[in-house]
């Protein structure tokens, strides 16, 4: 039988993911009507004790525990069996720490902490603080379950308590029709996936004869002497769930309507945390994806092209939330890209593991700068009440701060050194050269185009042309809740790249060299060319964007209409599924169904009316009845005895 | 002469219970309805005599029982009066057809 397994010494582990939940409980029952204003310092609180913990566990990961020839191994600290269907089928409570989960959850809940404060300022005085709290609680209470599971089934819980959090937060001002329709289309669209997610998980439980991760890992060996096309299968449909989570073309378009909700629920769900939970899913299986060379070149093209589209369609778009949401399509397509990014053709080159280094530390360094970019965002949009930048414009003279903040990240996200972003996409981009030369190109002038599309941003924001009478007052007014997150990511945005991520989180223990001598000079130049040429468009006032939105009109017209996905979307779904599909089904369920309810209903009530006449108010009838009854009886008895 | 068989002053007491019970769910009139079942009070009433005389000739309980009938039947019908007047103040009317509300 089974025994719980809690190594003692590492029991508050699972403190990480319970004190978020308790803030999740304590203030969705009592915030809004007891804690009200205390709600975030409450939250805030929680959250700091969950990331205290999680810093704690990291340090005691990569110092001391498990290392094995070099490799970090993964340590099982609880293991509690929940759901026995089965000797094969058990959905457990079971923690896996390993470099990629412990990455995850400093990751969730640095962020989540930020976030946490950056609400205190930014959403005081709203109605409902005690439940964004909650919510907000709810949400880093999934994503660090999901990360943390160690059973697939128990993911996949997680997974869904993530997509519903997302809901929740995205629809947030419900009496907003259009944050509504947002929450939904997010929600239906991973759901969606989800599906396909759910389907390769049974797939590849039946192959594996295991859910857990640990006996998964324990039968590599003798399961994958030979690529098996139904694992192969199951993997596939596992990274479409993992692709509609993460935004991947086609199944991206949920998230620049999720930009509807509050800006620093954009800075913690879509964009550091819940959207590279695909990254994350495909990371957790990659011992399994590497076996398979076709499912790679797949993962390989999906994600350049989801990178490559939302760069297209980021340097057209206006609102500054759509475009730092194009950003981070783009970026994850960054690191799913890095993940399908081995040479199947030489496969003992040390280049094959620089792909999930380089991957897991866009991870990392993405996070900080990300999140930095929506929360500068939040802070402009809260001083210029709009959400356009032609309402911006010369606003590095009011908010240096900001300014500051914005630059240094916008430098990280184009990759120019020694900021983070340098770092992380070097390995990336080397790792692609290694692999597909023609997606490297492809990655270059993604690179470029990202370097552009930010500057683009960044000139219009804070050079340009003040925008007239919007901005009242300037930074001074903003809390210090509101600046010390910005302070401290942006110290991130600058150092992160320094933490060795890489040699931490790797296939095979440290990595061999680093790519960032000769191999840096190519992405380095074309990004610095990406951000001369926005400068030269975008810095001063003039007409040279319009006249470069004239030369390219076809394609600026394309791709300001995110290239007509959703157009394409809304004809498949209304046309041919609601009249297809919906329709009969109405009809059906009108007619037939209830129809045979209504039937049953009239012919009770026709025999009803017909016997109704027995009660009639008459005693004579009564007793004729009494009477009948009892001739009745006296003509049974005399058969029954004679 | 000989006496009457017994069998004759059955029939007559049965013949008189279904006559009265004919009364009874026909008769509009509730005082006619009284009647009626005087009536079969009245053929039960024959039954004990009848017995009594013909079945056991020294003795007199059957003769006892027919007083009492005759003592209840009195009592019943001051009630039944009782009863009627009433139903005649809520209903204006002796006709038992006009008693119908607890109906459908």
């Amino acid at each position: 039988m089974y025994f719980n397994l809690i190594m003692p010494d590492t029991a508050y582990i699972v403190g990480i993911v319970l004190l978020p939940l308790a803030g999740f409980v304590l203030l969705g029952l009592f915030g809004r009507r007891y804690f009200r204003r205390a709600s975030g310092v409450i939250g805030t609180v929680l959250l700091l004790g969950s990331t205290v913990l999680a810093l704690w566990t990291a340090y005691g990961y990569f110092t001391t525990a498990g290392k094995e020839h070099g490799v970090y191994q993964p340590v099982y600290p609880l293991k509690l069996p929940w759901l026995v269907f089965s000797d094969r089928l058990s959905i457990d409570l079971s923690i896996i720490l390993d470099p990629i989960s412990v990455m995850m959850i400093v990751i969730v809940t640095v962020v989540s902490l930020m976030v946490h404060i950056f609400s205190l300022g930014y959403m005081k005085g709203e109605e409902r603080f005690g439940t964004y709290y909650a919510f907000l609680g709810l949400f880093t209470f999934s994503m660090l379950g999901l990360v943390l599971s160690e059973n697939i089934f128990a993911l996949f819980i997680f997974w869904e308590l993530v997509g519903v959090s997302s809901f929740l937060l995205i629809g947030y001002h419900y009496d907003r029709p259009s944050a509504v329709t947002a929450a939904k289309k997010a929600f239906i669209v991973t759901r969606f996936a989800d599906l396909s997610f759910l389907i390769g998980i049974l797939i590849l439980g039946l192959e594996a004869n295991t859910f857990d991760i640990r006996g998964i890992y324990d039968r590599l060996p003798d399961l994958f002497a030979a690529p098996h096309p139904a694992v192969g299968l199951g993997l596939v449909l596992i990274f479409i769930g993992g692709a509609g989570k993460s935004a991947l073309f086609p199944l991206h378009i949920w998230l620049p309507d999720a930009m509807e909700g509050p800006t620093p629920v954009s800075a913690l769900i879509h964009a550091a945390t819940m959207v590279v939970a695909g990254v994350y899913l495909v990371a957790r299986l990659y011992l399994l994806y590497i076996w398979h060379e076709s499912v790679m070149e797949l993962i390989l093209y999906v994600g350049v092209i989801s990178a490559m589209l939302a760069a297209i369609i980021a340097c057209t778009q206006t609102d500054i939330k759509r475009v730092l949401a194009y950003s981070t399509m783009s970026q994850i397509g960054f690191m799913i890209f890095s993940l399908g990014a081995v040479n199947y053709h030489n496969l003992n080159d040390d280049s094959n593991a620089l792909g999930f280094s380089g991957s897991m530390f866009h991870l990392f360094t993405h996070a900080f700068f990300k999140a930095l970019l929506f929360l500068c965002a939040g802070v402009i949009i809260h001083l210029v009440h709009s959400n356009e930048m032609k309402d911006m414009g010369g606003l590095r003279k009011r908010m240096p701060l900001v300014h500051a903040c914005f630059l240094i990240a916008c430098l990280a996200i184009s990759g120019i050194p020694p900021f983070a972003g340098f770092f992380s996409k070097e390995e990336i981009l080397a790792a692609t050269l290694n692999a597909n030369k023609f997606v490297y190109a492809l990655a270059l002038f993604t690179s470029g185009l990202t370097a552009f599309y930010m500057f683009r941003l960044y000139f219009s924001i804070f050079w340009w042309k003040a925008a007239e009478g919007h901005v009242r007052k300037g930074e001074g007014g903003i809390p210090f809740s509101m600046k010390l997150p910005l302070l401290i990511l942006a110290a991130g945005s600058v150092f992160a790249g320094f933490v060795p991520v890489s040699d931490l989180v790797s296939l095979a223990g440290p990595l061999n060299e680093h790519p960032f001598g000769v191999r840096a000079i190519a992405p380095v130049g074309i990004a610095l060319l990406g951000i001369i040429l926005a400068g030269y468009l975008y810095k001063k006032e003039s007409n040279r964007p319009a006249r470069a939105r004239a030369a390219f009109s076809g394609l600026y017209r394309l791709a300001a209409h995110k290239f007509y996905i959703d157009e394409l979307y809304y004809f498949v779904t209304k046309k041919i599924i609601f009249n297809g599909i919906g329709r009969p089904a109405a009809w059906f369920d009108r007619n037939i169904v209830d129809g045979l309810m209504n039937g049953l209903a009239a012919v009770t009530a026709w025999v009803s009316a017909k016997i109704k006449g027995i009660q009639s108010g008459k005693v004579q009838d009564y007793a004729l009845y009494f009477f009948a009854g009892i001739g009745g009886l006296a003509v049974l008895f005399i058969y029954l005895y004679t | 002469m000989s006496q009457v068989p017994l069998t004759h002053i059955l029939v007559l007491s049965t013949a008189l219970f279904f006559i009265g019970m004919y009364g009874l769910f026909t008769r509009r009139n509730l005082i006619t309805m009284l009647m009626s079942v005087e009536l079969i009070l009245n053929s039960a009433n024959i039954n004990f005599v009848a017995f009594n005389r013909y079945l056991y000739p020294g003795k007199l309980d059957g003769i006892f029982f027919s007083l009492f009938i005759v003592a209840i039947a009195a009592a019943e019908a001051a009630v039944a009066i009782a009863i009627i007047i009433n139903l005649y103040r809520n209903f204006k009317s002796i006709d038992v057809e006009a008693a119908d509300e607890m109906k459908f």
